[in-house]
């Protein structure tokens, strides 16, 4: 079987990446084990649990479900890239910790990446939608409830 | 110069946020290091089999493997693990100790089982490579249902009959005597199966052997690093202080991250010190369904005997437990299921007797609850068809049968979890039941509501159900509190953190003894090297046992504070207060120092000191309470049955708490709403599936049905307070309320919204969903 | 969960990606969103030889009309773009009813039509609806391109009747007639989880009220998706009412062999059978009357 690399120049959270890829390599693990932006996590490999949720092209994507070669010419925002620096978070992440949307963290990036979309399409949404746009990534820890007030907050907060 | 309550009992916003929420937060998987193998490991693909043999020539020749063993390679280092928790002190016990192994040998006993490790430079070529071992194993009939365990040929240890890794029996009173006074006996057949824990993030190893400074450094989600650290620096002839163990951010716990010396756990340290390379291992999902253990279910036959107004005079339950494969941890789990059936109640007489079975399948260890939802499932099931068969309010019949106020500390004498007799420390039940159902409306709804949503064609149900919990058990836990020079303060505990907020309840504590912001208040948890001793992060302690430890150090600290600054500004301590991050003199402005600086006061570069006198301000304490700290709660619902498809959708849901004094009323709140998001999992929709041959048929997220924002309810949440008598704090844990009754509670509600007592349809068994429901209705159709 | 050694292609056009296909056969599979095909293969339950990329070629996907009242949808149309197109509300109403049952955004994000009805699988929403509308799907290989009816085009569990060379282009669906109303309905364990029953179904009245036609399809009834031909022949011609609907409830139920699973008995999925017919039946005649 032939181990053939591909090459792919891909932009993450605005900077271009050049580099060869094995056919079979995951997304996933490109961006946490190739790039080093180890904020995107793994929770499943099958594309349920939507840890790995990413922003391909403007839309979130399951990074597990990708595979890196697929990426050249694209364009991918991760966690990593959501706050503008240091000292400001996006609305998201603010409101996330004023509401304790939060506890291990781990499902969480695939939460925020989701949700950042979601709020560009639906900037005033009731519970039912965010609840609805939340039920592709399972958290085990929080049971939604803050997280939901977190993307009420936050909405409110960008809406201003 | 009080200590301030600014912070404690506050909604404080949490230290490890910022970190967590811009993927900045270091997991296992996270880890990266020069020249790192991965590895993976070879898992049987049937539940029960002799091992003929396994040829690893194949995969040893693939490009891009280092290494492959199999159990004979591992010589002396192979052995079954440690016995995790010994079983109680109790009379007349059977316990058959069979512990886990690092890699098969002779016999497989359940599938998953590692039969092999390969490692290779990436976990891609490491899988490749398993497809080139060769196994031959003769298969056996395997073990599954409970009952023909005990009593068919097959045997998952060759030297154990009838598979009883276990028989307990502990009473109270006199069962026979109650029963025979009774006006009313009810015995019922329960099936209570609890599930997979899945954390979102499974579980990992990460070894670093360096030969040069001797030191192993060993990254892994373990709830319990110190005893994970002594084990394994014992397996492996390394003294404690060569062996270093973090367990970094963990992406969920729940208690099967607790379970240690897990296979994997053993055999990567051991490669990693036969390699002198880093070597990683990160378990995935379908790996997390066979080798994280998991808990599964039990089968009771219970009685209730009540005099004419239902006052229990007793309960007598004989009950079987799926312990899986191997029993490394004792008998915790059923034990709790035994004492906490017991529950807020009275009841003068108890016989329970429980048979724990080996089974071809995965090992049960807590998860969770720790087995206290399954004796809750048969008590509060009982009372609801108690209180159906005399036709006494289900509420009514509880608050009468509630241990009163006035009754504690209340002995319930058998042995619990923690070796001690069950005493509940402190608590007030009434006040939680009124509140719970002021809440849900109970009278209201049942009265009113009711009525006129199923003139609607509505049909539309309540449940009410009570539990204790029992929480904060020993042995201990310890704490070193240190100001800094930069008058920040730094904390370091031996547990764990895995969603629990340590990190801002810790600071939360400090920061009040000692006057400084919750920011400014470091903790570290779960980095042996930061904190020697400790036990771990399980059975709802870390906040009391940890605390509390927390607290007596920061208290020590606040001590040595006073008095140096009283010596520095030559006047009583009473004069001083601490606030702001400074020590100064009540009442005279300018007579102040900075933390920071009385730090550097207290470890001079030169000069004489005190004889006795300890450098700094710093100060290891530790705190072993004297018993479990029983907490309690209400959980009330009200639910919408579809009567044809029965699916349901929960329109109110509640629980009011007591778990004493609350440090952060956010965090408390979290834990609630996780826990009861995995009760509701466990109650109706979570099962692991498995086939007479011990095949899991579910193993993947997409079969084994995790609840999403969708199937979890809003929770309203309120507490009352009952302060434990048993810890400065007065704190209870609150880790595992929310997930302990929701199976009562579905059932409970489900039977009221479709009418199914009065038709003479029972839901005693656990998980429903609506294709069992369908089938426990059948005979009204 | 790695996936097993493959050849990975970006295809730059049809025919390259044609011709591969021709060359390597079953050992070859195409890629499109793969939110079906890549979890088989990172459990490696599936090690196909080669993947063939097809993301590349655009003009595979978009919505346009075609001949009559029809419409076509590029294979490689993902279903947010059909979530978001002014066209499927009204005219493929049963696809914007199933849209939100289908998995999670994240996965419409890249899944595709043509993917999910190339992949089969019978508990799968978008192949009864084709079955329900009576679709066409046209497929086309190195050799040539054949039109299939829906009908003949699933043969059995995730086996269609495309050929090892061939690839699916496009599907071709009738646009909602007038005077008609339609219906899908799924019971699921959690939204977006496979179907324990769905059921399509399309109402089309006449001048005078009554049915001129009904058509009743169902997914997860059976090894492929059903279409219920005696309980969809049984409404035409008559007044719509809740006898009729009963009786065409109680047909859908006896010509289904659902194959049950963990999560439900096959008695169980055929009881639901019956209660969702009802259920869209009364809903599709319902709309028909509004749209009359």
């Amino acid at each position: 079987m032939s181990t053939e690399m591909h090459a792919i120049t891909v932009t993450v959270n605005g900077t271009h990446y050049s580099r060869q890829v094995e056919g079979r390599l995951l997304l996933s693990d490109f961006l946490r084990h190739d790039l080093l932006l180890a904020g995107t996590h793994v929770g499943c490999e099958h594309g349920v649990c939507g840890a790995c949720t990413v922003i391909f092209d403007g839309a979130p994507v399951r990074s597990c479900l990708m595979f890196a070669a697929q990426t050249d010419g694209h364009r991918i925002e991760t966690v990593e890239g959501l706050a503008a620096d240091r000292d400001h978070l996006h609305p998201l992440q603010q409101a996330m910790r004023d509401c304790h949307g939060l506890q291990c963290g781990y499902c969480t990036p695939g939460i925020l990446m989701t949700m950042k979309v979601f709020l560009e399409e639906t900037p005033n949404p009731d519970e039912a939608q965010i609840r609805e746009a939340l039920s592709g990534n399972l958290c085990r820890c929080t049971g939604y409830q803050h997280i939901v007030e977190a993307v009420q907050l936050a909405a409110e907060r960008m809406r201003k | 110069m009080n200590v301030t309550t600014r912070n404690f009992g506050a909604p404080i916003r949490r230290n490890e946020d910022p970190r967590l929420l811009s993927g900045q937060a270091l997991f296992v998987d996270d880890v990266e290091l020069p020249g790192m193998l991965y590895a993976a490991f070879l898992r049987s693909n049937v539940a029960h089999a002799r091992i003929r043999s396994i040829d690893v020539t194949a995969a040893r020749a693939r490009d891009g493997v280092v290494a492959v063993y199999i159990a004979e390679d591992l010589g002396d280092y192979w052995a079954p693990g440690p016995l995790l928790v010994p079983p109680p002190p109790i009379e007349g016990i059977t316990f058959n100790q069979r512990t886990q192994v690092p890699l098969a040998k002779d016999k497989v006993r359940h599938v998953g089982e590692p039969l092999a490790v390969v490692l290779a430079q990436s976990r891609y070529l490491a899988e490749d490579a398993l497809a080139d071992i060769t196994v031959e194993l003769d298969p056996l009939p395997a073990v599954v249902d409970l009952e023909k365990a005990l009593t068919g040929d097959a045997r998952v240890h060759d030297d154990v009959r009838g598979n009883i890794a276990a028989r307990v029996r502990q009473s109270r009173g006199d069962y026979a005597a109650a029963r025979s006074r009774a006006k009313h006996v009810i015995a019922r057949r329960f099936h209570y199966d609890h599930g997979a824990s899945s954390p979102i993030e499974t579980r990992g190893v990460v070894a670093n052997w360096d030969a040069r400074a001797n030191q192993l450094t060993i990254w892994d989600t373990t709830q319990a690093p110190v005893f994970l650290r002594n084990g394994l620096a014992g397996m492996l002839g390394l003294s404690e202080r060569q062996v270093r163990v973090i367990a970094p951010f963990v992406g969920g716990g729940f208690g099967p991250k607790i379970m240690l010396f897990y296979p994997e756990e053993v055999v990567i340290p051991w490669a990693a010190m036969r390699h002198n390379r880093p070597i990683k291992w990160i378990e995935d999902r379908l790996e997390h369904f066979f080798a994280t253990t998991q808990e599964r279910g039990q089968t009771h036959d219970a009685e209730i005997a009540l005099d004419a107004d239902g006052r229990i005079l007793g309960v007598k339950d004989v009950f079987l437990h799926d312990t899986g494969a191997y029993n490394p941890y004792g008998l915790t789990v059923p034990i709790n299921s035994q004492c906490t059936l017991l529950g807020p109640y009275v009841i003068p007489s108890y016989d329970s007797t429980f048979t724990a079975i080996f089974t071809s399948k995965p090992i049960v260890t807590p998860y969770r609850g720790a087995g206290r939802q399954h004796g809750v499932f048969v008590i509060e099931r009982l009372m609801d068809i108690a209180a159906h068969e005399l036709k006494i309010d289900r509420v009514e019949i509880r608050r009468r049968n509630l241990i009163p106020p006035d009754a504690f500390p209340y002995n319930n004498e058998i042995i619990y979890q923690d070796f001690a007799p069950l005493s509940y420390d402190s608590g007030n039940y009434a006040p939680i039941l009124d509140k719970a159902l002021a809440m849900i409306g109970y009278d209201k709804f049942l009265a009113d509501e009711q009525q006129r949503l199923r003139a609607q064609g509505r049909h539309v149900g309540v449940g009410v159900a009570c539990y204790v919990e029992g929480t904060g058990i020993g042995p201990y836990e310890g704490a070193k509190v240190q100001v800094q020079a930069n008058g920040k303060v730094s904390v370091a505990t031996g547990i764990g953190t895995q969603g629990q907020g340590h990190f801002t309840s810790f600071a939360q504590i400090v920061a009040d003894q000692l006057g400084v912001e919750v920011p400014d208040v470091d903790v570290v948890t779960g980095d042996t090297d930061q904190f020697y001793w400790g036990a771990g992060t399980f059975a709802s302690r870390g906040a009391v046992v940890a605390g509390n430890a927390v607290n007596e150090a920061a208290k020590a600290v606040r001590q040595k504070i006073l008095k140096l600054a009283a010596e520095h500004f030559e006047c009583a301590e009473e004069d001083l207060e601490i606030a702001n991050g400074a020590v100064s003199v009540v009442g005279v402005p300018g007579q102040a120092i900075k933390l920071g600086a009385l730090a550097v006061k207290a470890n001079p570069m030169r000069g004489a000191v005190k004889p006795g006198a300890e450098p700094g301000l710093e100060s290891t304490q530790y705190f072993g309470p004297p018993g479990g700290a029983t907490a309690a709660g209400v959980h009330a619902m009200i639910v919408e049955v579809d009567p044809q498809t029965f699916t349901l959708e929960v329109l109110k849901y509640v629980v009011v708490h007591d778990c004493g004094t609350v440090i952060n009323p956010l965090i408390l709140a979290g834990q609630i709403h996780g826990g009861v998001a995995q009760g509701v999992g466990n109650a109706f929709y979570e099962q692991l599936v498995f086939d007479d041959d011990g095949q899991l048929l579910n193993a993947s997220l997409a079969d084994y049905l995790l609840p999403t924002a969708l199937e979890v309810p809003h929770v309203d949440i309120a507490h009352t307070v009952t302060v434990s008598p048993l810890n400065p704090l007065g704190i209870k844990g609150a880790g595992e309320a929310g997930a302990i009754p929701v199976g009562p509670l579905f059932a409970q509600a489900i039977e009221d919204a479709l009418g199914l007592l009065d038709r003479n349809v029972e839901l005693n068994e656990i998980p429903l969903s609506p294709g069992r429901l369908f089938e426990l209705t059948a005979k009204l159709r | 969960m790695k996936p097993a050694p493959f050849q990975y292609v970006a295809a730059q056009t049809i025919e390259q990606a044609l011709q591969l296909k021709a060359e390597h056969g079953d050992e070859a599979r195409f890629l499109a969103g793969g939110q079906s095909l890549v979890p088989t293969m990172n459990f490696r339950l599936t090690q196909p030889a080669m993947l063939i990329d097809i993301n590349p070629l655009n003009e595979l996907a978009g919505v346009s009309n075609g001949a009559g009242e029809r419409l076509r949808i590029g294979a490689l149309t993902r279903y947010r773009n059909l979530e978001r197109d002014p066209a499927t509300a009204p005219h493929l109403p049963l696809i914007a009813e199933a849209l939100p049952h289908i998995a999670h955004p994240q996965i419409r994000n890249r899944g595709t039509i043509g993917g999910n009805l190339a992949h089969a699988d019978p508990a799968s929403e978008m192949p009864a609806i084709v079955l329900t509308l009576g679709g066409r799907l046209r497929a086309q290989s190195a050799k040539g391109e054949r039109w299939i009816d829906a009908a003949n085009f699933f043969v059995g569990a995730l086996t269609t009747a495309l050929e090892p060379d061939e690839m699916l282009m496009e599907v071709e669906l009738p646009k909602a007639p007038p005077r008609s109303g339609a219906c899908f309905m799924e019971m699921s364990r959690r939204r977006g989880d496979f179907a324990i029953i769905g059921v399509a179904c399309i109402v089309r009245l006449d001048d005078q009220g009554r049915c001129a036609e009904a058509r009743i399809g169902l997914c997860n009834a059976g090894d492929g998706p059903v279409f219920a031909t005696q309980a969809s022949a049984s409404l035409a011609g008559r007044t719509i009412g809740k006898d009729e609907i009963g009786e065409a409830a109680k047909l859908v139920q006896s010509a289904i062999d659902p194959g049950g699973s963990i999560h439900a008995s096959k008695e169980f999925q055929r009881h639901v059978a019956g209660v969702l017919t009802t259920r869209a039946l009364t809903k599709a005649n319902e709309r028909a009357r509004g749209a009359a």
